[in-house]
């Protein structure tokens, strides 16, 4: 517990840091950049998992739980996006998500 | 009368067909003629043998010829109405054996010689096997629909042999022509089947052709058109009768047909496949006699006459001395038509009937020889027409002999064939109808006349020059000519009318001898102006062609009638239906269909840009649809 | 105090985001994006979460920040500047995501937390009893389930990452 603070101030700044993540998700146009913001957004549920877990089941250690898991998973998935970036600038010679674009019709 | 062995007749030239037909490229072109000429000569010597026990040995009883009949059904409709495959066996199907392996047996002794060297002789020989086959079942059918089946199948080896030299434009085009004309005239056929299943309940010549059965009796108690509907189906039966047999106005396929090898032209297209309407009138005759007094008899009567006039005299014009036999074929034709038209039913009255396949049988004979010395000629000088030819009797003393042997039978001089048949026709039309007999005299002066034109263009006249000195044909060629001679000559006197008479008894016939001598007068009449006009070549022809002026030219194009029908054909139907509904079919139901397809292309290209690859535009829409499925779920909720 | 702390951290978390999803220049944004996970480090020690705050800042801060700095100075050339978006896109998803930041506010500011109020502090050894226990309530399942996914990523990774070499070199033995 933030004494002064309630959920719904801490939601709000999450719910504000999940949209910005999508924002950059769907404008950037590297595919660093765009791993960059599911980074945002995923943290963003992160914080929500841990701040009701905290605020309303405080006995429980779920949220807590789960916020491991999710910073495993996004590590993992890090880890292969990074592996799959390297691999296609080797063969593309550019991260452009513009130059990703042949899976079209 | 034990038939079951006659089955082998027809069925031994079709195992030598598919023998043959599906071994052509191994067999070598020798052995497949031995084999076609063995398997004909069994399948004659069977006939001979049919026929001698049918006429002279068992197959009369008290005076009155059997029908002897081996059948099996085939497609069962009600208790009456069923398709028979089957064997009959009565005098003119004997007697159709009889002509149809003969000639058929010296057509292929022939064409081994005629066809040597040929690149298809092996496919030559698998043809005519299949007609030979299609033939016999033809004569041997049971019913009307049997015989319709092998109707069209001889119509099948027609074109396939008409059109034999493939690579002809002319050959191929003919053969197109023989089969949509004769199967237009099939249609006709097909259609007076179908009503005389409807109406009279059978197929079976021998419940149709009963003179005391119900469908003969009750012949006229439906009526269509202010005519019985049995004599509507006997018509159209006859208008497929009459396509086969190229009789006007069906005729026009003929005279092409010729563009077939010459030994086909003899077997199909003189002796054979085109006398098959005259055996379909013949095999149906009591009907046509019966049947509303005689009605469709008549037609056939008229049409048979005029057939004969009209040929006779396009005949005398043509240059080209297998079309000058083409039309003399279709002129005969009419002259057995008009036989069967004039004959009565009972006793002496069936004269016209007894005639008629009388004519048929030495016709075929003579006709054979004359196409086949045809043949002969044309494969000395390799040409077609009268104009390259002359003073061949030096060169081909066999090949004229039997040549003028045929042509004296033709043109009805005793003691040659020609002259007992014909004598018989005109004796019968005598004795019904004047017009016609009038009719049948002329065209027996213009059948002599127009023959020995081109007896006397080819063998005497000047002599031409050759490219190479013509030679007499081989010996493979030239005894099927003494064969067919012979019989040219002998046929004559056969005592036709006491085997073959509508009423199957047989009666004496006498010669009429005034009758016989005004037809012997005019045919050597006939000869006479052939032999001043043509003996030796001179400008009296000319003169006289030009005296006769539009009359001669319009004759000479065998009086527009390819033109007609090209007219009718090309411009009134094609034109003015066919184009149309083609035009209507393109645009609007091809239209429509490839409109519909159109339009998904045109729907496609515009909305696939949506799939476009990029997987931010994906996220965004997911990220707006989850967006509104939000907003709906609180709109509903929250309410 | 707690409270302005948090404010402070806030700021530093939208404006710094807001940073890394426009700055047009690689490596800052992934230096900002550096700023974000370390202010929410800040909030995990703020409600007393001290395990998770240590594993944000070693996993995320340590850890991928460096994974993706290493590919972003493999791939890109450092003072290059980014390509932008077209205008258009940007204030059509900007208010894409207003909307859905608007319905997102309208549901939480409506519905009413059972909020309970406590002061309990979750020690690690808790933490690692909870993950390893195989009773009721217990995460030993997908404890291993995460292992192995990770092990697995690892694989994937290096294979996806080496294996065209690896290829190059197989091809040209054969």
């Amino acid at each position: 517990m933030i004494a002064g603070i309630s959920i719904y101030e801490i939601l709000t700044v999450t719910s504000i840091l999940f949209f910005i993540g999508i924002y950059g998700f769907i404008t950037r146009k590297n595919l660093i950049s765009v791993l960059i913001s599911i980074e945002l957004i995923l943290n963003a549920s992160v914080v929500n998992f841990v701040v009701i877990n905290k605020y309303l089941y405080p006995d429980m250690l779920q949220g807590v739980i789960f916020a491991i898991f999710i910073i495993a998973v996004a590590a993992a998935e890090t880890a292969l996006a990074v592996s799959i970036i390297i691999n296609l600038y080797r063969q593309i010679s550019s991260v452009e998500v513009k130059d990703t674009e042949i899976m079209k019709y | 009368m034990n038939i079951s062995y006659t089955v082998l007749i027809p069925l031994i030239p079709l195992a030598v067909f598919l023998l043959l037909g599906l071994n052509s490229q191994k067999i070598k072109p020798a052995i497949s003629g031995y084999i076609g000429v063995l398997g004909l000569s069994v399948s004659a010597a069977l006939s001979f043998y049919t026929a001698y026990q049918y006429f002279l040995v068992d197959g009369k009883v008290d005076d009155v010829y059997q029908t002897f009949v081996n059948k099996s059904v085939w497609m069962n409709f009600t208790e009456t109405l069923h398709i028979d495959i089957g064997i009959l066996i009565d005098p003119i199907s004997v007697m159709m054996l009889v002509v149809v392996s003969t000639v058929s047996l010296m057509v292929h002794i022939y064409s081994r010689g005629y066809m040597k060297g040929d690149e298809g002789y092996t496919r030559f020989f698998a043809y005519l096997s299949l007609f030979t086959f299609s033939m016999y079942g033809l004569v041997l059918a049971t019913n009307l629909f049997q015989i319709y089946i092998f109707w069209e199948l001889v119509g099948v080896s027609s074109f396939l042999l008409i059109g034999y030299y493939y690579t002809k434009p002319s050959a191929v085009s003919a053969a197109k022509k023989a089969f949509i004309v004769t199967r237009f005239a099939d249609l006709g056929f097909l259609i007076g089947i179908l009503i005389m299943g409807y109406y009279a309940g059978s197929y079976d010549f021998e419940t149709l052709n009963n003179p005391e059965g119900s469908v003969i009796l009750n012949g006229a108690s439906t009526s269509f058109m202010g005519l019985s509907v049995i004599t509507w189906a006997l018509l159209l039966i006859f208008m497929g009768g009459a396509g086969k047999s190229a009789m006007f106005p069906l005729h026009i396929w003929l005279p092409d047909a010729m563009e077939g090898p010459t030994p086909v032209s003899a077997l199909i297209h003189a002796a054979t496949m085109v006398v098959a309407g005259v055996f379909l009138v013949a095999r149906l005759f009591p009907m046509f006699y019966f049947v509303e007094n005689g009605f469709a008899l008549n037609i056939v009567a008229y049409v048979g006459a005029f057939s004969a006039l009209f040929a006779a005299i396009i005949a005398i014009t043509q240059t080209d001395i297998k079309r000058v036999l083409a039309f003399s074929t279709m002129s005969q034709l009419g002259y057995m038509m008009l036989a069967l038209g004039v004959s009565g039913y009972d006793g002496h009255e069936g004269v016209g009937y007894m005639a008629s396949m009388f004519h048929l049988f030495t016709h075929a004979m003579f006709k054979a020889l004359l196409f086949l010395g045809a043949g002969s000629v044309i494969h000395a000088v390799h040409s077609n027409y009268l104009k390259d030819m002359g003073g061949l009797y030096k060169y081909m003393p066999i090949t004229n002999i039997t040549f003028l042997i045929a042509a004296l039978a033709i043109a009805g001089v005793p003691p040659f064939a020609g002259f007992w048949s014909k004598d018989e026709i005109l004796v019968a039309a005598f004795e019904h109808n004047k017009f016609i007999y009038y009719i049948g005299v002329f065209v027996a002066g213009l059948t002599a006349f127009y023959m020995f034109r081109i007896y006397f263009g080819i063998f005497w006249g000047k002599e031409k020059t050759y490219e190479h000195k013509p030679h007499e044909s081989p010996l493979s060629m030239t005894i099927p000519l003494m064969v067919l001679a012979l019989l040219s000559v002998v046929a004559g006197f056969i005592p036709f009318s006491e085997f073959i008479t509508p009423d199957k008894v047989g009666f004496e016939a006498h010669l009429n001898y005034p009758l016989a001598a005004i037809a012997t007068g005019v045919g050597l009449f006939g000869i006479f102006f052939a032999w001043i006009f043509y003996k030796n070549e001179n400008s009296l022809s000319d003169t006289y062609a030009k005296a006769f002026g539009p009359f001669y030219k319009w004759a000479s194009d065998k009086f527009y009638f390819d033109e007609i029908y090209l007219f009718i054909t090309k411009k009134i139907i094609f034109n003015l239906i066919s184009a149309p509904i083609a035009k209507f079919d393109k645009k609007y139901v091809d239209g429509t269909m490839e409109g519909i397809g159109n339009k998904t292309i045109l729907i496609s290209n515009k909305i696939k840009g949506i799939q476009s690859g990029k997987f931010q535009d994906y996220a965004f829409s997911f990220v707006m649809g989850a967006v509104i499925i939000a907003l709906v779920f609180i709109y509903l909720w929250t309410n | 105090m707690e409270k302005y702390i948090f404010y402070i951290l806030s700021v530093i978390i939208i404006v710094f985001a807001v940073a890394s999803v426009s700055s047009r220049k690689m490596l800052r944004s992934v230096i900002y994006l550096l700023f974000v996970l370390c202010g929410i480090a800040g909030i995990y020690f703020l409600i007393d979460y001290n395990f998770l705050a240590a594993i944000q800042l070693t996993v995320y801060a340590g850890g991928i920040i460096v994974l993706i700095i290493f590919s972003v100075l493999l791939v890109h050339h450092i003072e290059m500047e980014l390509e932008m978006a077209k205008v258009s896109r940007k204030i059509l998803t900007g208010l894409l995501c207003l909307l859905g930041l608007a319905v997102f506010l309208y549901t939480i500011y409506n519905n009413d937390f059972n909020v309970v109020e406590n002061q309990v502090t979750t020690t690690t050894y808790d933490i690692g009893a909870k993950l390893l226990s195989y009773d009721a309530g217990g995460f030993i399942l997908p404890f291993e389930v995460i292992s192995l996914l990770l092990l697995a990523s690892m694989i994937g990774a290096i294979v996806i990452a080496k294996g065209r070499k690896l290829n190059d070199k197989n091809n040209e033995a054969l």
